[in-house]
């Protein structure tokens, strides 16, 4: 995952996806492309099917019609062993952390390892664990805890901990920055983006939070109207003149994210 | 490209260097660990110019042996490098798991645990079953509070749907009963007696008892997890909030429906229980239906009775109690409901037997014999 890699590659390439649960449609005729290296945020109204997006590509719902090709290969329809190769590239994190509540926060770190790598020694694992939960930007001593000792901040980041386990290629987080305040948002976000640089991972956000948009993400994909109707930098979305996309960003909240966006930039 | 990470050793003038070659990654590690903690003395140099690709593992374990062997670093790339700082700074003690106690102690401790955990429980049960009386008083004091549509509803739950499977039960018991009794009263020519057997043991007994025992099981059990996952999702916090009180909204029309539905079932059950011995007593001993039915009234007495119906709401009090008690002890994860329904149903059966051999004391004491 370091350096050498083809720029513009696509990672996940979604065409023509059709979801729906009973008489109500989600999406249809949805496409969508992620390139490597790149973080996209997705972002839409609630209720227009983020999370059943990305619960469509890692293969928790299988779609009515369409194809979702991930690393290069479908991932609709797999046999399980070939699935599980696929699985082993990907890291996600789910929009209440996940955790497994009867495993210490380490356990949580480890059982993806375990799972895919049986021949590792114990107290290799225990070491890996707990580099990986101080990179998160837990405390070290939080480790040995339960799940339900974790307020709801560290419960994110233990399951991004969980979620990069195995330094996965490709990482889907779905609402990291929901419920934290704005000092730990802004921490997950800075903590995002260095991890994607010193992973090199593609990242797939789906989030509310227009600060996270403008910090992190190279490019932005809006859900509305069943598919994406536009994907492209913010600036670029806004080229568009699509009131939805014009409402959101020019918002009052939009307005002060550019603000804190941009002295964040003269800052640096 | 895919080449498992490897690593030779060279030593040439000024100390040893390991080259590392291949994919320091995890799925290319093979036995790597083991055979870099086999090196032992300094090293030098770490030579990671022909590496391929590193992930953050194999940053850690070029770190670790790194600081264990005071070496230097060569040949890294600008990212690589970025990579193992990042690694190195996550870097922090850990403790490794506590070994466990010799079996001895640790069965002492477990002992003395389990006689805190009881009496902790005793104790919590006395005021839970306080405070559902206050509720109660509550509810009775301002009858504008009662929830009659969540009573109801719960009778249904409760009473209504467990007719079928109490009703099977029971005629099995009863077929049970009167085939064992007529076996062994068969020996002294005595089968007729079997109608005494299946009469008063049902009404007296079998009937409640089982009724409790299927009642603990189903709605015990069912008012734990219900409370239980209440309190993790906060609903419970949420009332409270409200100004609601969860031993009125929750405990009090659960507590009733169980306290009013056990006499009900367990007489039907009764009745069934007798249905199904007198079945067998009609196939096997040739003792037909009417027969069974009049002499049931002759050796049953109504006190046989009121001994089963006198017990009914005292089972059903005990069961709801313990059920919401342990629901409402949920705290922290879902495991914890799982714990506690099955403490919740452990519990009740227990003190329904216990309460059970106070009853069959204090009756032949009283002379309903």
């Amino acid at each position: 995952m370091m350096a050498r890699r083809e720029q513009d590659e696509v990672i996940i390439r979604v065409q023509g996806l059709k979801n729906g649960f009973g008489e109500q449609i989600v999406h249809e005729n949805l496409d969508l492309e992620v390139r490597r290296g790149e973080i996209l945020g997705v972002v839409g109204g609630s209720g227009t099917g983020k999370s059943v997006l990305m619960r469509s590509i890692v293969g928790l719902q299988t779609p009515l019609e369409g194809s979702i090709e991930v690393f290069g290969e479908n991932t609709i329809g797999r046999e399980e062993t070939e699935a599980t190769n696929i699985r082993k590239r990907w890291g996600v994190l789910f929009q209440g952390g996940a955790l497994f509540s009867t495993l210490t926060v380490s356990e949580n770190v480890q059982v993806p390892i375990k799972e895919f790598y049986p021949g590792l020694d114990q107290a290799l694992l225990e070491e890996i664990a707990a580099y990986k939960v101080v990179m998160t930007g837990l405390p070290p001593d939080a480790g040995p805890k339960f799940p339900a000792e974790l307020s709801g901040g560290m419960k994110k980041r233990a399951g991004l901990a969980r979620a990069l386990a195995l330094d996965p290629e490709l990482l889907f987080l779905d609402e990291p920055t929901a419920g934290l305040d704005p000092i730990g948002a802004a921490a997950f976000d800075e903590l995002t983006a260095s991890l994607q640089k010193t992973l090199g991972l593609t990242v797939f956000l789906i989030t509310h939070d227009l600060d996270t948009l403008y910090a992190i993400c190279d490019r932005v994909a809006v859900l509305a109207d069943k598919r994406v109707i536009a994907v492209g930098t913010i600036d670029e979305l806004l080229a568009l003149d699509h009131p939805w996309i014009e409402e959101y960003f020019k918002g009052p909240r939009g307005r002060a994210a550019v603000a804190s966006a941009e002295r964040a930039q003269a800052r640096t | 490209m895919r080449g498992s990470a490897d690593f030779e050793r060279i030593d040439a003038g000024g100390g040893a260097t390991l080259r590392f070659t291949g994919n320091l990654s995890l799925a290319c590690l093979r036995d790597l660990p083991e055979r870099l903690n086999a090196i032992e003395g300094p090293i030098a140099k770490l030579d990671l110019s022909q590496v391929e690709r590193i992930d953050t593992v194999g940053a850690w374990l070029v770190h670790r042996f790194a600081r264990d062997h005071g070496s230097t670093l060569e040949g890294l790339e600008a990212d690589e490098q970025h990579l193992l700082d990042q690694v190195a700074a996550a870097e922090h003690p850990i403790e490794l798991p506590r070994k466990p106690a010799d079996p001895f102690t640790r069965m002492l401790g477990e002992v003395g645990d389990a006689i805190f955990v009881a009496g902790h429980t005793l104790y919590g049960l006395l005021g839970f079953m306080g405070a559902t009386t206050i509720a109660f008083w509550n509810v009775f004091t301002h009858p504008k509070r009662f929830r009659f549509n969540a009573t109801v509803h719960r009778f249904e739950v409760v009473g209504v749907s467990a007719l079928g499977i109490i009703g099977l039960m029971s005629f099995l018991i009863g077929i049970v009963i009167a085939q064992q009794g007529a076996v062994q009263l068969r020996q002294f020519g005595a089968e007729v007696y079997t109608i005494n057997l299946v009469g008063r043991i049902t009404l007296r007994e079998l009937g409640v008892l089982m009724t409790a025992i299927m009642v603990a099981g189903r709605s015990g059990s069912a008012f734990a997890a219900q409370l239980g996952t209440m309190k993790l999702t906060e609903e419970i916090d949420a009332m409270r909030t409200i100004g609601v009180s969860p031993m009125e909204a929750l405990v009090v029309p659960r507590t009733l429906a169980v306290v009013l539905m056990m006499p009900l079932l367990g007489f039907y059950a009764s009745l069934v229980a007798i249905m199904g011995g007198g079945l067998l007593c009609w196939i096997s001993l040739d003792i037909p239906p009417v027969t069974f039915i009049q002499r049931i009234r002759e050796v049953v007495p109504l006190t046989d009775l009121w001994v089963g119906l006198v017990k009914a709401p005292v089972f059903g009090a005990i069961i709801a109690i313990s059920g919401c008690f342990q629901g409402m002890q949920v705290e922290g994860d879902a495991e914890q409901v799982g714990n506690r329904t099955t403490i919740a149903v452990v519990q009740a059966i227990f003190l329904v037997i216990v309460l059970d051999a106070f009853f069959a004391v204090f009756f032949s004491e009283v002379g309903w014999i």
